[in-house]
């Protein structure tokens, strides 16, 4: 019989242990998985990656269309989602005090930011695609917007809200009109914190892929016309891993292992630049 | 000196005003009307299918594009059963995990053992679902499914659902990989919840001679439990609306088996296998009522997972 | 002898004010004259009501929902809690420094150009004059002249707070409210506050808000003692200090209170 401190303390070391063995648990599938990409990918990562478009089975290629579509398809997400992103964290931070508006959208957007993405494909393909009769590049860029704007309207929100409201009660004591006290001085403290909300947003859609099966599809040769087909990194990815050939496989380990060190890479900007801006506050 | 003040440029200085704070209502709104039309088009899109299988859509296992009937009932099967054995292991493993960050770990690791957890949530999922397909279901078929064959496939009650041919990708691969998908997110709910927890009553604790694990275990787990249970909330409904991960280890087969190392199929996965290739109305517009049942539920799992945690800030505000 | 009739140029006439957070009456019944170009504190244990009475004066609660002042605030015979009166306006006419410095992130020169520029339309030349003028008024011009390009946020704690005294004065204003201006500074900055004090009740009627009642008796003219809400007592400082009329008042500045 052990006695009862004994006890107690076999207990806490134990369930310490466990937990330890949790967070390696953890530790090893990334690590796992980052070691899986470099074996398989970098064989593939040659200069034809960069240079050559997707190829038939069984001829060479490389992946330059697909890249050249996220980059689009990302950019005009972008340009579409954050303007409305940091316009509505602005309401919810700066005029969300009074009224309903706020509290419901600041709740349907939470859940926004964890909706399944492959809905938003049905959705943009349901009010776009099936109305302009073809997939298309706009409509990849589409769905990928409806995904940027609820992360950037948390971060903007956020970020405003870290700002003190002495910063806004002093503009205002000098007369500054509300629209000025928000663009020039609160807006403008924020900045730092936005940006990287926007960065951690490209990282998101960087790897999405539910969202594009529907939309922008794919497209086996260069095409820079967003009104058709386009080839992106993830469609690409999942039809050459899903398919039969092993060149093809080692194109999608290639383009699988450029778009997580893209997004390992944002995602680690993103806190170093918000450590360093939240380091000089 | 009044003078000096414009009563133009006053005037001016309220139309801005006025303005500014109408365009940022209308994108606040926007937000609003965008869950609106996603709903919208979600319903009219399976109306179709709708009329043609009313309530019975959802507990028919029929899929069939050739006499065009189709039932929901083995994609969702699919979906709940991945994301509870997801979860049956992502709560300790991530409980554990934020015990780890919160109470044991050193200062100078937890910024980046933190940040290493975050990236693993970063990781986009389609690099889940290859490494799964390419790399896990093979070991998974060698080493691990014979022995749950071997050894706990010849239970009683539990042995149906670890017996079958061990093929590596199936629903038990399918919730393993979801599994570690949604530990991220479950484990940095708990650790932000766990910080809440005012450092005064953590010491009153230790203060009697509490060990961590009884602290843990009898005043934070008691004092967050809404969080984390809104955590876990949030981890299912990532883990319900999963697709391109779940699509390449579930094996998206139509059938519904009692084994979970026999494949299956998920909403999601349904979704991104056969959409595009759909012909016929009825096919497409099925597949759209399962997008809309699967939004119905992660709507629903979602929203209870923000009430809580919406409820526990609240009180952490009153407490204060 | 009432405040009044010692007052000859009242600046400020407050009238039965009466000010709510919510269903919370944080001032009773508030009735005050500020005399111009003069200082006039504000003393009294926290929670007094002191910076909430000062905050009615340029209207600043109203940023805040629930809270709500009734009464009269007279400028120069005008209401400025009348609904009609514009508030951007008004808080032009009434500068405000806060307990903190709070710099906007911009340069020093865009710090104080960002108050002028919302009012006056001035060439460049009078504006880097403007400039000079509110810098050297807030004695800060020798040590920042050469650096005007350069973050409002890098100054130190004291420079920053002369910084936002400049920025308050360069819109020039007819009133100053000061809201515990040195308490988050050094003692040495602090003088440099409290002597800046003293030469702009030249040009302008200042308020100040303090917990230092000392400080009170060094910078003040007037004084006025709040407690729980109420005016207790007001009137010439030397008097308030030296020969209270009231008990409260007498207890508190003595330090048997609280």
């Amino acid at each position: 019989m052990l006695n009862l401190y004994t006890r107690r303390r076999l207990t806490n070391a134990i369930s310490l242990g466990v937990s330890v063995l949790a967070m390696l648990f953890g530790l090893f599938w990334l690590g796992w998985i980052l070691w899986t990409l470099l074996e398989h990918g970098l064989p593939g990562l040659g200069a034809h990656v960069f240079t050559q478009t997707t190829p038939a089975p069984g001829s060479s290629g490389g992946l330059i269309n697909a890249i050249f579509g996220s980059v689009m398809m990302t950019s005009v997400a972008v340009l579409i989602g954050t303007p409305i992103g940091i316009l509505a964290g602005t309401y919810l931070a700066e005029f969300g005090q009074r009224g309903w508006l706020a509290p419901i959208t600041r709740f349907i957007n939470d859940i926004l930011l964890s909706a399944p993405s492959i809905v938003i494909g049905l959705f943009v393909y349901e009010v776009y695609v099936v109305k302009v009769g073809h997939f298309a590049g706009w409509g990849g860029a589409l769905a990928l917007s409806i995904i940027v704007i609820p992360v950037v309207i948390r971060t903007t929100e956020n970020m405003l809200r870290l700002i003190p409201n002495s910063l806004r009660e002093a503009a205002a004591a000098i007369g500054a009109p509300q629209w000025k006290i928000i663009t020039f001085v609160t807006l403008r403290a924020a900045r730092a914190g936005i940006l990287t909300g926007i960065l951690l947003a490209i990282a998101r859609i960087s790897g999405e892929t539910a969202p594009l099966l529907f939309t922008s599809l794919n497209n086996q040769f260069w095409s820079s016309d967003m009104n058709q087909p386009m080839a992106n990194l993830p469609v690409v990815i999942f039809q050459f891993a899903m398919s039969p050939y092993a060149d093809w496989h080692s194109l999608a380990w290639a383009g699988a292992l450029l778009i997580t060190l893209s997004v390992l890479t944002l995602n680690i900007v993103a806190r170093v630049m918000f450590r360093q801006k939240t380091n000089t506050q | 000196m009044t003078t000096l003040l414009h009563e133009a440029s006053l005037k001016r200085q309220t139309v801005f005003d006025l303005l500014f704070r109408n365009l940022t209502r209308l994108a606040a709104f926007s937000v609003l009307a965008l869950l609106a039309a996603i709903i919208g088009s979600l319903i009219v899109g399976s109306m179709p299918a709708i009329n043609a299988f009313g309530f019975g859509f959802l507990t028919s296992s029929e899929w069939n594009p050739v006499t065009d009937e189709y039932g929901a009932l083995i994609p969702i099967v699919g979906t709940l059963v991945t994301s509870g054995i997801a979860l049956l292991i992502a709560i300790p493993v991530s409980f554990g995990i934020a015990i780890f960050l919160t109470e044991l770990s050193p200062r100078w690791l937890r910024r980046p053992l933190g940040i290493a957890v975050e990236l693993l949530a970063g990781i986009p999922s389609i690099i889940y679902g290859m490494w799964g397909l390419f790399i896990f279901a093979p070991l998974f078929a060698d080493h691990v499914e014979p022995w749950l064959n071997d050894h706990i496939g010849t239970w009683p009650l539990l042995g149906p659902f670890f017996s079958g041919p061990p093929m590596g990708i199936g629903m038990l691969t399918a919730g393993i990989i979801l599994a570690i998908m949604v530990i991220p997110f479950i484990a940095s709910v708990m650790r932000d919840v766990f910080d809440v927890v005012p450092t005064m009553l953590k010491e009153s604790a230790y203060g009697l001679g509490a060990t961590t694990w009884e602290v843990m275990w009898n005043v934070v787990l008691p004092y967050t439990k809404i969080g984390v249970v809104g955590g876990i909330m949030l981890g299912l409904g990532r883990a319900l609306g999963e697709t391109m991960a779940v699509t390449f280890v579930i094996g998206n087969a139509h059938e519904l088996h009692k084994s979970l190392l026999m494949p299956g199929n998920s909403i999601s996965s349904a979704l991104a296998n056969e959409f595009t290739e759909a012909v016929g109305d009825l096919y497409t517009s099925s597949l759209i009522e399962l997008g809309l049942i699967l939004f119905f539920i992660t709507f629903v799992v979602l929203s209870l997972a923000r009430l809580m945690l919406y409820r526990l800030s609240k009180g952490e505000g009153q407490g204060a | 002898m009432t405040a009044d009739q010692i007052i000859s140029a009242p600046k400020l006439i407050v009238r039965d004010l009466n000010f709510y957070y919510g269903a919370d009456r944080a001032l009773k019944d508030i009735n005050l004259v500020i005399p111009e170009k003069m200082v006039t504190a504000f003393i009294g244990p926290s929670g007094c009501g002191k910076s909430t009475l000062l905050r009615t004066f340029n209207r600043m609660y109203e940023l805040y929902p629930k809270q709500r002042a009734e009464g009269e605030i007279l400028l120069d015979g005008q209401n400025l809690l009348d609904k009609k009166q514009d508030l951007n306006n008004l808080r032009a006419k009434i500068g405000m420094v806060f307990q903190k410095p709070t710099p906007f992130p911009m340069s020093i020169y865009d710090n104080i150009a960002f108050g002028v520029k919302l009012y006056e339309n001035l060439n460049k030349h009078d504006l880097e004059e403007r400039i000079e003028w509110a810098l050297k008024k807030a004695a800060l011009w020798t040590e920042v002249k050469d650096k005007l390009k350069q973050s409002g946020t890098g100054l130190s704690g004291g420079q920053q707070q002369r910084l936002c005294i400049a920025r308050a004065i360069a819109v020039k204003p007819q009133v100053l409210l000061l809201d515990e201006p040195t308490s988050a500074l050094d003692p040495i900055s602090t003088a440099h506050i409290e002597k800046l004090i003293d030469e702009l009740k030249k040009d302008f009627t200042i308020v100040i808000v303090t917990h230092n009642m000392q400080q009170a008796a060094r910078v003040s003219d007037f004084t006025a003692y709040m407690y729980l809400g109420d005016l207790i007592e007001f009137g010439d400082t030397s008097t308030v200090f030296t020969n209270p009329k009231r008990k409260e008042t007498e207890d508190y500045i003595t330090g048997r209170f609280g």
